[in-house]
């Protein structure tokens, strides 16, 4: 603080703008801007057993990106299942829950594995889903 | 010359193999009487393969091969868990 005052106003600004950032990532970010595009443009899917899926067609980098976030997704559910369920189950739980927050124009997997768009009704979802 | 060499390597035409294999045999097909021979071989032997077609019936399925994946879910703990992973969503925005 005695560093700010001694030093211009400028540089108290730069200080604060810092603050500001970290306590923003101490929150939960959004999606990434290229995941966002990727999933508007249904390049990506949500898969029936809570991984991302890569729909036919989509350009490579998508591929290398939807790999990153499945290795997170997995470190995710392997840490959230850990004395409740295996991460199998988890991870299920959780497909159930981001197919139906899929938006419109978003892809996901149905029943017979293939590529649904979601429309303005429900999705099609497993049985088992709570 | 190249008779002897047929002759000394494969004997007459007998087998199918014989009339139907490779373009060097074609001295041997001209052989009238070896091609008869031959002719009755693989209708003998079509004869002696017809009654097992009736016995072995083996058909592709007419169904596309599904794989269970969920072998491993058990229902309680799917409903056990639902709120959960709506919290681990709702914290991990930018995974999911």
């Amino acid at each position: 603080m005695v560093q700010f005052r001694t030093r211009n106003g400028l540089a108290a600004l730069i200080g604060t703008v810092a603050v500001l950032g970290a306590a923003g990532t101490a929150l939960a970010e959004d999606r990434d801007p290229a995941y966002a595009t990727a999933r508007a443009a249904g390049q990506v899917g949500e898969q029936r057993d809570g991984y991302l899926g890569v729909v036919p067609g989509a350009p490579a980098t998508v591929s290398a990106m939807v790999k990153d976030l499945n290795n997170r997704r997995r470190a995710i559910y392997t840490e959230k299942a850990a004395g409740k369920s295996t991460i199998e189950e988890y991870a299920f739980t959780t497909a159930c829950r981001l197919i139906l927050q899929t938006a419109p124009g978003e892809k996901y997997q149905g029943l017979d594995g293939s590529w649904k768009t979601r429309g303005a009704g429900a999705p099609e979802r497993d049985p088992k889903c709570p | 010359m190249k008779f002897i060499e047929l002759t000394k390597l494969r004997g007459a035409a007998t087998t199918p193999s014989m009339i139907h294999g490779k373009p060097e045999t074609a001295a041997v097909h001209a052989n009238v009487r070896s091609g008869r021979r031959s002719v009755c071989v693989v209708l003998m032997g079509m004869l002696a393969v017809a009654p097992l077609g009736a016995c072995v019936n083996v058909s592709a399925p007419d169904k596309p091969i599904v794989i269970e994946l969920n072998i491993n879910i058990r229902q309680d703990v799917i409903y056990k868990l639902a709120a959960d992973a709506a919290d681990t969503i709702e914290q991990n925005k930018d995974v999911f």
